[in-house]
């Protein structure tokens, strides 16, 4: 397959995850600011949705104070803010765009149609009481589009590349909103069996749609041992770091090539530390070193994917 | 206008139906009111979400539109179809043997058939192929001649296309479109089918590989989806099975043509290019070319890869170079020709460009190197202001300038606001020129829906109509 059409599947995906994690992460935010205990406007979770995407000094430049309506409209809408969810839509149409003829018609359908009715959509909707119902639009949309892929792609390369960019995705996001909640929520301690606030960690097992798993895996309180566990190590968690490894480890096989096998050694690495790894010694290291520490190979690993697949220098 | 000034696809006179259009016009009559209405509107939903769109030059970026599809075929009866599709033929041949003439020994310029500064001077014609042998004698791998009938219905080429000629996709999406409309007309007529256009392009394409290429691997390149025709490059690329690139996606290395894939770079032996001859290589053409691959030129040179069309063939479908066209049929085939050409006026000339200037309300004015429709000046549909403006162009360059009569283009019925309504229409038939020549049945009918309009290209509002070649 082209490189460049590689390339536009793993972004198309890529983007169409990363709207999607947005919206969890307003939506949760939202509804803690609303919560007992939230701060409304002034809650701290609005800086903290910043800090996941590291766009806090892209939003300070235009709108100075953080605030709970700045924060929504920034985040969804803001169409100089290259990780609006507007923006990671319409890049995800862009590059499904550049492949069309490489997508099954069903899912050119499916992304050009959520990019009409985004179109069609006006940023108050941000600010208004249609926010939550919005942002559930947008998780469902990614859905379909993920469905659509599963269901009508054939399992070629084509599929394999999306993949790809829907996983690395998928981890990053996933260890940026552990880290920043958990940082939060701890502070630079990180107490073993603390409960800490009960919303808070339930409200950030619904970022990624794990309450209800944690109460089947563990059918006790919520710990936040026990969460990060979940969230890190479990691989039967369909958005935990290690499945997403797992998922990455196993398409880099696939679609390896003559210059890839030292990509696939340091996937492979890095799925190791998740595959062996134990809470307790994450907690001891320091949950925040180890995410950091895991974002940033998570980094390396794409440039090096981009290096070897996506925009080889023949 | 109006009344009975044009010829009529389906009507003789008010009495009588032409034979191959009685059986339709039986069941127009016998359609519901307000079904065309409805299956019209069906249409335009179904292209708007497969994105069967074209976007606009001159538009905001981005701005994609659908071009207005007609639920009234247009029909052609066998035997006037056999008489277009030996004159094709003869054209495009001769249209080939000229471009390899030209390019090659001369002949026809030492004959004094054509004068030398028309072709030598044209700045279509390009020196760098000069003396290179390309596969199978081929320039004009595909061909989409524009002939339209006039007066009492006699065809006449009005221009040939055959540098990257486009609407092949809304051809083969506007039957797709009327199968899935009106499956029951298909079973009161044998149409002859025109879905295999792809497998014949694809045939034609890898019977003119470079020598010595057994398997020859061929690729479509696009300038990218900002281009207008884009949707049909990604169309044809997946109907033919073959990988769409981009310049980028292409580099030279060792004298051969390679892409980029995620297995390492794979070699090229074919390129379908949809990208006009100046963009092609920075290193030979325009360097500011963002969309070519650097070096291409010199490997096409050695014959090493084959472009399709090949470098240099606007030299032959220049406006300046038209008139000539039918003193190439009778040169290299020994034949006369069977498709007409439009009497066209040279303005190089001082008793043409004199003739033109008194005759400019009845007459059409083309610039050269324009088309799509932009440039033009339609005498009869002309403003005073409009006139006065051409006027002066032609003083002061008349060389950029052809002038025509005004060809009283037929007419088919058409479903518009106002009901069914007799609407101008031409037809491009595509020519696909490898080993053998083939042509699929009929072609692209493109339909002037503004009433009285002669300009039916899309970019000025024309929309389409499926074409239907009636089989014996």
């Amino acid at each position: 397959m082209l490189s460049r059409t590689a390339d536009h599947l793993y972004w198309m995906a890529r983007y169409t995850e990363r709207a999607e994690n947005l919206a969890r992460l307003l939506d949760v935010t939202y509804r803690m600011s609303l919560l007992y205990g939230g701060m409304g406007a002034n809650d701290p979770g609005w800086a903290a949705a910043l800090a996941i995407m590291g766009t806090e000094s892209g939003y300070r430049t235009k709108y100075g104070e953080v605030s709970s309506t700045g924060v929504m409209t920034y985040m969804g809408f803001d169409k100089e803010n290259p990780s609006s969810i507007f923006r990671c839509l319409q890049s995800a149409r862009e590059n499904a765009h550049a492949v069309r003829g490489t997508l099954t018609s069903e899912l050119w359908e499916t992304l050009n149609d959520t990019w009409l009715k985004l179109r069609d959509t006006s940023p108050s909707v941000m600010t208004s009481s249609e926010a939550g119902p919005f942002l559930e639009w947008v998780k469902f949309r990614s859905h379909l589009s993920r469905g659509v892929t599963l269901g009508t792609m054939l399992q070629d390369e084509a599929l394999w590349f999306a993949r790809l960019g829907t996983y690395l995705e998928r981890a990053d996001s996933t260890a940026r909103i552990l880290d920043v909640q958990a940082t939060r929520l701890l502070g630079s301690e990180t107490p073993v069996d603390m409960a800490g606030d009960y919303y808070q960690w339930s409200a950030l097992l619904r970022t990624i749609s794990a309450f209800e798993v944690y109460r089947r895996v563990y059918h006790d309180r919520i710990t936040p041992l026990r969460v990060a566990e979940l969230v890190i190590l479990r691989e039967d968690m369909p958005r935990s770091l290690h499945k997403c490894l797992n998922e990455v480890t196993e398409i880099l096989s696939r679609v390896s090539n003559r210059s890839s096998g030292e990509t696939e050694r340091r996937a492979g690495l890095l799925h190791a530390t998740l595959h062996f790894g134990q809470v307790e010694e994450i907690f001891k290291q320091g949950l925040h070193e180890f995410l950091v520490h895991f974002v940033g190979r998570v980094a390396k690993l794409s440039d090096r994917i981009a290096h070897d697949f996506l925009i080889p220098q023949h | 206008m109006g009344g009975k000034l044009f010829y009529d696809e389906m009507t003789a006179d008010a009495a009588t139906t032409r034979a191959h259009y009685s059986e339709l016009s039986r069941w127009l009559s016998s359609l519901e009111e307000g079904t065309l209405g409805r299956k019209r509107a069906e249409a335009e939903l179904v292209f708007h979400r497969l994105g069967v769109t074209f976007a606009v030059y001159g538009e905001t970026q981005g701005k994609e539109r659908l071009i207005p599809f007609d639920p009234i075929p247009r029909i052609l009866p066998p035997e006037e179809w056999k008489l277009l599709d030996k004159g094709l033929r003869q054209r495009v041949q001769a249209l080939n043997a000229f471009l390899w003439d030209v390019y090659h020994g001369q002949d026809i310029l030492r004959a004094g058939r054509i004068p030398e500064n028309q072709v030598l001077r044209n700045l279509q014609y390009r020196p760098e192929m000069q003396g290179v042998d390309v596969p199978g004698g081929v320039y004009a791998h595909v061909a989409g001649i524009d002939l339209v009938r006039a007066g009492a219905g006699e065809f006449y080429v009005l221009e040939d296309n055959l540098r990257v000629p486009s609407g092949v996709s809304y051809m083969l999406e506007g039957r797709r479109m009327m199968m899935r409309l009106f499956p029951e007309l298909f079973a009161r007529y044998h149409v002859a089918p025109v879905e295999h256009y792809p497998d014949a392009l694809l045939e034609g394409l890898r019977s003119v590989v470079p020598i010595g290429v057994t398997n020859p691997s061929v690729v479509l390149l696009t300038p990218g989806h900002f281009n207008s025709a884009y949707f049909e490059h990604a169309f044809l690329a997946q109907q033919m099975g073959i990988e769409l690139v981009e310049g980028k996606d292409l580099f030279v290395s060792e004298e051969r043509v390679f892409m980029r894939t995620t297995q390492g770079p794979r070699r090229v032996d074919v390129i379908y290019r949809r990208l006009d001859d100046d963009f092609l290589d920075p290193l030979a053409f325009r360097q500011d070319s963002m969309l070519g691959v650097p070096g291409l030129l010199s490997v096409y040179r050695a014959g090493r890869v084959t472009l399709a069309n090949a470098i240099g063939t606007g030299v032959a479908d220049d406006k300046s170079i038209y008139p000539y066209v039918p003193e190439m049929v009778r040169f290299y085939l020994g034949e006369e020709p069977i498709l007409n050409n439009v009497p066209t006026w040279d303005l190089r000339n001082p008793e043409h460009l004199s003739h033109v200037l008194a005759h400019l309300p009845e007459l059409v004015v083309k610039e050269v190197h324009g088309s799509g429709g932009y440039g033009m000046l339609v005498g009869p549909a002309a403003s005073r202001e409009e006139i006065e403006l051409f006027r002066q162009r032609l003083l002061s360059t008349p060389e950029k300038y052809i002038a025509q009569p005004t060809l009283s283009l037929s007419t088919c019925p058409t479903y518009v606001d106002q009901g069914i309504a007799p609407r101008h229409i031409d037809l491009r038939p595509f020519v696909i020129s490898g080993k053998e020549i083939r042509i699929v049945p009929g072609g692209l009918t493109r339909v002037a829906l503004t009433e009285g309009s002669l300009v039916v290209n899309s970019s000025q509002g024309g929309g389409t109509k499926d074409t239907w070649v009636l089989e014996d």
